[in-house]
């Protein structure tokens, strides 16, 4: 039986013990309670269908009107309880912005890795595409199809790791001095226009110093087409440069001799240092040399079966270690490969 | 290729400072190494020794008396034995700079009494003043040189060391700097004097010069010379080759390099009378023939090499040596100088073969013209009658089998601009051309023919001069374009690709790259490797490693991830995680090795706490294991671990990892024994993996999988199974039901009050149907299948 006195008492009671729930489950707990499928005012309302219909409306509407200020209560007790406990969190339980978090494994790439992918970047977007040669070579390619015969006096220029294995009294296997050795098989494989670059290790038979290893990196372009000429090489590498070191560098070039090209240049970039003026570490000439080129001597087009007449390609090619050196201002190229932790963690 | 500026000069007037005239010349492909400014003496002045009184306390010492201009006189205290009146001296006043005469180091000159006697100032040795090693007795100057100038004036000399390139056998030597320094400055050549008068025989008849290899020898030039004093040679000779970097030895040897410096053409004196029948033969060697050179070294021969032969023995290995039997010596009175021509590559040949470099087998083997043989014996003879009172026989004897054609190039304006991308005036390219001594004639309407100089043995093409024209020029000055034309169809590189990728995922992991040698020794191999493998496939090894070090191609990087962890142990306990990517090469018959696409992976050391120190579990197998899958997570591959025995590894630690069925590496807790080879404290787990094993599962494109709007139902499901049983096994057959879209486990207990032996294993199972909302009912049916299956397969219960 509800009657008037019910729903009084029940939401007296149920307005104390609002006040005394503190925290979200306390709250949770009143309204499953009271209000919930099997609450206490669920439970008056049921005991309605024993009243008359009259009866029924009058103690139903006041039931109804309860349910719904007992709801609002609950809405206003829980809006506070929520504003106190951030106010808790705002005044008690302040952070210490200055600690550190808990730490998150931090991997970087090795300098060379991340030197040859801005190259690579910077020639992509020029429209080379890489294409990679094996680092144990025939002497064929890496010396006599490049124009460096048996006893020419330009294979000083490459220093030579041999592997010990003889064929017709010779030794015709080689770590590959330079990556240029990939420069054939691909003009063995593709016909014009190519426009390709070739990153890769190579070894050099040389005492290692502060600016020589006996491995590194290098990376080769080649472009063959219709067309080219030494002003789209100076352009290419112009542009190249100037990606990699900073656009307001001066880019410049001189007369040099690689067997593989004719014309033959080294690309220069103004020395870091002293700007140009000249100094101790551009030996007084105010250029840095950054790497060797040229347009690819028409023997070597002809030997891949192409018409020399036709097409003309150029070529280049450069150390990573070095642009590396450069751009991060490394003094000591043993750096790269002793793998120190405290060198490598910096980049 | 040391150039004094002094020495150039008489060739070409140098009318720009050294600086900027070695900057045009490396512009220029000319290359200037070094700038040496020999001589930068302060406080240093010509002076004339006027009175040489006796130390009144030392036998060995003498008091000159120094007019050192400007009437000024000094005494000074001096211990040469070679000094006398009227010499001309250098002079150091107090306060110059010196090297010291006994240590060799420098040293500022002091006031000092010598034996009771004070000294104003020092007459100087040639060690003294920087310019050799000579301290026996003071530099004794030119008498023409003016008292009181300062030595600079006199002396001083700016030394250009060129780093030539090998295709320019003409540079090296001074003529030929000289006339790129003409070219470049507008200047004009003079070449030196070949004129003398021919007093003596003939020499036809006196000497007979026989070919046997005329492939090797075009050209052999013999001059004969009588009646020679041989003695020291003039004292600017001396000085020019001493600047040169050379020795001066006597006036017939420094003639002969003196002129080797001057045009680029090697000579050689023999004493003649040391000639059998006077009779040179240039031929073969006979093999295992020996022969001791003029350095004292002995040699056997091959008959790849050529040798220069009087009529009963050798007397020289052309082109490099020549033989101790037939040096000119101080009783020579006949020499026969030899200019020859010879055949480079077998030069070279000769000269790696014996390990004897000279300065003469560096220029033969670059291929010197066949025209400077008889230029460069006129000089020499002109040379040795003016120094060496030699009386020139009449004539020559030269024999010339091997007659190269004269050099003639056309080049066509087409040509010019294609290769140039610019068209350059008839008038500009004929300048340049004429300046490096080309002849150049334009034969209208679109080509030039091109006579090449003799000594530019490197010019057969159109392109060769096209550089000529470009260097000259300057490359700077010449136009610049970009790439236009067709980019080239993309060649995907899925090698590289997934390298990168790999890559990428390692140092997202929290790995440091590395990179390591390719090559290494075999005791390194050794550690890693099990002693059957390196028998059965040895690695690759290097003929002429650099050091024992360097030896062997590497056919793992075990040892280098290792090595590299070790020498970055820094006596802690900090979590240290490295991976390298690169080639292993496994050797193949008579072919180039397999290069193995390959990642290495190490971790070692503690898990970070919240602070980052280096407290939490030592890292291992499942360290490891968490970096390597987080690289088939970036790679959209599940990988299977198949627990595995591998050398090296750490057994009931270590695994396969197969990808698609396929075995594409393996990963485990490092061998303790093998940890220790290394001088590594502490645990280390390792990982490696083959990329070309994993090329073919890459699967670049994602296929799209509709999101369910379905509920999936969660559940707990906890069993009990033999110790023996792999999670994984469990994982498998919990996942082969189709209800079941995801499993995973999240417990491993056993102990109390699991039964010893056993194990419990927890999993958290998420259900879920294709179309429809899954009921209760439904997945307490499926999971009674699952356990069903589980207990049939595995023996394994419900834990209660």
């Amino acid at each position: 039986m509800a009657s008037d006195t019910d729903i009084q008492q029940l939401e007296a009671a149920a307005l104390k013990d609002l006040d005394a729930a503190s925290d979200i489950a306390a709250l949770e707990e009143w309204r499953v309670g009271y209000l919930g499928r099997k609450g206490r005012l669920t439970g008056l309302l049921r005991g309605l269908s024993s009243l008359s219909i009259e009866e029924r409306r009058t103690v139903g509407r006041a039931a109804n009107e309860l349910k719904e200020r007992l709801e609002e209560a609950h809405e206003a007790r829980r809006h506070a309880v929520e504003e106190a406990r951030v106010e808790q969190v705002i005044v008690g339980e302040r952070r210490d912005v200055t600690l550190p978090g808990p730490p998150l494994p931090r991997g970087r790439l090795h300098p060379i890795t991340q030197t040859m992918r801005d190259i690579v970047a910077s020639l992509s977007g020029m429209g080379f595409q890489v294409a990679e040669g094996p680092e144990i070579e025939w002497d064929r390619y890496n010396f006599e199809a490049l124009r460096i015969p048996q006893d020419h006096p330009a294979r000083d220029m490459w220093d030579t790791l041999w592997i010990d294995y003889e064929k017709d009294g010779r030794r015709p296997m080689l770590m590959r001095t330079h990556t240029s050795p990939n420069q054939i098989r691909v003009m063995e494989q593709r016909e014009p226009p190519i426009r390709i670059i070739v990153p890769g290790k190579c070894y050099r038979f040389e005492a290692t110093d502060a600016t020589h290893e006996w491995m590194l990196t290098q990376v080769e372009g080649l472009a063959v087409d219709e067309g080219i000429s030494l002003a789209d090489l100076k352009g290419t590498l112009a542009e190249f440069a100037r990606q990699m070191f900073g656009r307001d560098r001066k880019v410049g070039f001189r007369c040099d001799y690689f067997p593989f090209v004719e014309p033959g240049m080294e690309c220069r970039i103004d020395c870091f240092i002293c700007r140009g003026d000249g100094c101790r570490t551009c030996h007084h000439s105010g250029w840095i040399e950054i790497l060797g080129a040229g347009m690819v001597h028409p023997e070597i087009l002809a030997n891949a079966g192409y018409d020399p007449e036709r097409y003309t390609g150029f070529a280049f090619g450069m150390g990573v270690e070095r642009i590396a050196m450069l751009r991060y201002g490394v003094d000591d190229i043993r750096h790269f490969y002793s793998n120190d932790l405290r060198f490598l963690r910096q980049f | 290729m040391r150039v004094p500026l002094r020495w150039l000069s008489e060739y070409v007037d140098l009318v720009l400072d050294p600086e900027e005239l070695a900057r045009r010349l490396t512009t220029a492909g000319v290359e200037v190494g070094e700038i040496i400014s020999a001589g930068d003496w302060q406080n240093i002045v010509v002076g004339e020794v006027v009175k040489l009184d006796k130390h009144p306390n030392a036998d060995r010492l003498t008091l000159p008396t120094v007019d050192i201009g400007g009437g000024e006189q000094r005494q000074v205290v001096c211990g040469a034995p070679n000094i006398a009146v009227g010499q001309k001296i250098a002079y150091a006043a107090v306060g110059a700079r010196l090297i010291d005469g006994h240590s060799g180091e420098p040293t500022v000159l002091r006031k000092a009494k010598i034996r009771g006697v004070e000294s104003q100032g020092m007459v100087c040795s040639e060690k003294e003043l920087g310019l050799g090693e000579a301290h026996e007795g003071i530099l004794v100057l030119s008498p023409e040189a003016p008292t009181g100038a300062p030595l600079a004036d006199v002396l001083g000399d700016t030394v250009f060391d060129f780093d030539l390139t090998p295709n320019r056998p003409d540079l090296f030597s001074m003529l030929g700097i000289a006339r790129e320094v003409a070219a470049l400055t507008g200047q004009k050549v003079r070449d030196p004097s070949i004129q003398y008068e021919e007093k003596g025989a003939a020499a036809k008849g006196r000497a007979k010069v026989s070919i046997a290899d005329p492939d090797l020898c075009p050209r052999y030039v013999g001059a004969i010379i009588d009646d020679v004093k041989i003695g020291p040679s003039p004292d600017w000779m001396q000085e020019r080759l001493t600047a040169a970097g050379l020795r001066p030895i006597n006036n017939i040897v420094d003639i002969t390099n003196y002129v080797m410096l001057e045009t680029g053409q090697p000579l050689h004196a023999f004493d003649y009378d040391r000639l059998a029948k006077h009779h040179i033969i240039v031929r073969r060697a006979e093999a295992g023939e020996k022969m001791e050179l003029i350095d004292g070294s002995k040699h056997t021969l091959t008959n790849e090499m050529l040798l220069i032969a009087d009529a009963e023995r050798s007397v020289a290995v052309a082109g490099v040596m020549g033989g101790f039997d037939s040096e000119v010596t101080k009783e020579t009175k006949t020499v026969l100088l030899e200019a020859a021509n010879f055949n480079g590559p077998n030069i070279r040949r000769t000269s790696q073969a014996l390990k004897v470099r000279t300065d003469a087998s560096t220029r033969f083997e670059k291929g010197l013209s066949q025209h400077l043989p008889p230029i460069a014996a006129a000089r020499a003879v002109k040379l040795m009658v003016e120094h060496a009172g030699g009386r020139a026989a009449k004539g020559v004897i030269d024999v010339h089998p091997g007659k190269a054609k004269e050099g003639r190039v056309t080049v066509t304006m087409e040509r010019l601009v294609r290769v140039l991308g610019m068209e350059p005036s008839t008038a500009r390219v004929r300048e340049i051309l004429t300046a490096l001594g080309f002849g150049a004639r334009w034969m209208p309407p679109d080509r030039f023919v091109v006579r090449v100089p003799y000594w530019r043995t490197d010019v057969s093409i159109a392109d060769d001069v096209i550089e000529e024209i470009a260097r000259i020029e300057g490359y700077d000055q010449l136009p610049t374009s970009q790439l236009r034309g067709e980019i080239p169809e993309l060649v995907p590189q899925p090698r590289r690709d997934l390298r990168e990728r790999v890559r990428d995922a390692l140092a997202d992991a929290g790995m440091q790259e590395i990179i390591t040698y390719s090559l290494t020794d075999l005791e390194s191999l050794q550690k890693v490797l099990p002693k059957e493998e390196l028998a059965v496939a040895p690695p690759l090894r290097v003929s002429n490693p650099l050091s024992r070090q360097w030896e062997y191609a590497r056919t793992t990087l075990r040892h280098a991830l290792l090595d590299t962890l070790a020498s970055n142990l820094r006596g802690d306990q900090s979590l240290i995680s490295l991976f390298e990517m690169a080639c292993v090469y496994l050797p193949r018959e008579d072919d180039l090795p397999d290069e193995v696409e390959m990642a290495f992976g190490v971790v070692s050391g503690r898990e970070p706490d919240r602070w980052g120190r280096p407290t939490g579990e030592p890292a291992g197998f499942y360290a490891a294991k968490s970096r390597l899958d987080h690289v088939f997570s970036a790679l959209r591959m599940t990988a299977d671990y198949r627990e595995a025995k591998e050398s090296a590894y750490l057994p009931g630690r270590t695994a396969e990892v197969f990808v698609g069925g396929d075995r594409v590496g393996l990963i485990g807790e490092v061998h303790p024994q093998v940890v220790e080879r290394f001088d590594i404290g502490r645990e280390v787990a390792m990982f490696e993996v083959n990329l070309d094993a994993l090329l073919p599962h890459v699967s670049e494109i994602v296929h799209f999988q509709p999101v369910s709007p379905y509920p999936a139902v969660e559940e707990d499901l906890a069993i009990v199974v033999g110790e023996d049983v792999p999670a994984g096994r469990v994982l498998e057959l919990i996942r082969a039901s189709n209800l079941v879209a995801n499993v995973s486990v999240f417990d491993v207990y056993s102990g109390d009050p699991i039964a010893a032996g056993k194990k419990s294993l927890a999993f958290a199972i998420s259900y879920q149907a294709e179309g429809k909302t899954l009921s209760d009912a439904e997945v307490a049916k499926e999971r009674g299948r699952i356990v069903e299956r589980l207990q049939r397969e595995l023996d394994a219960e419900l834990r209660a």
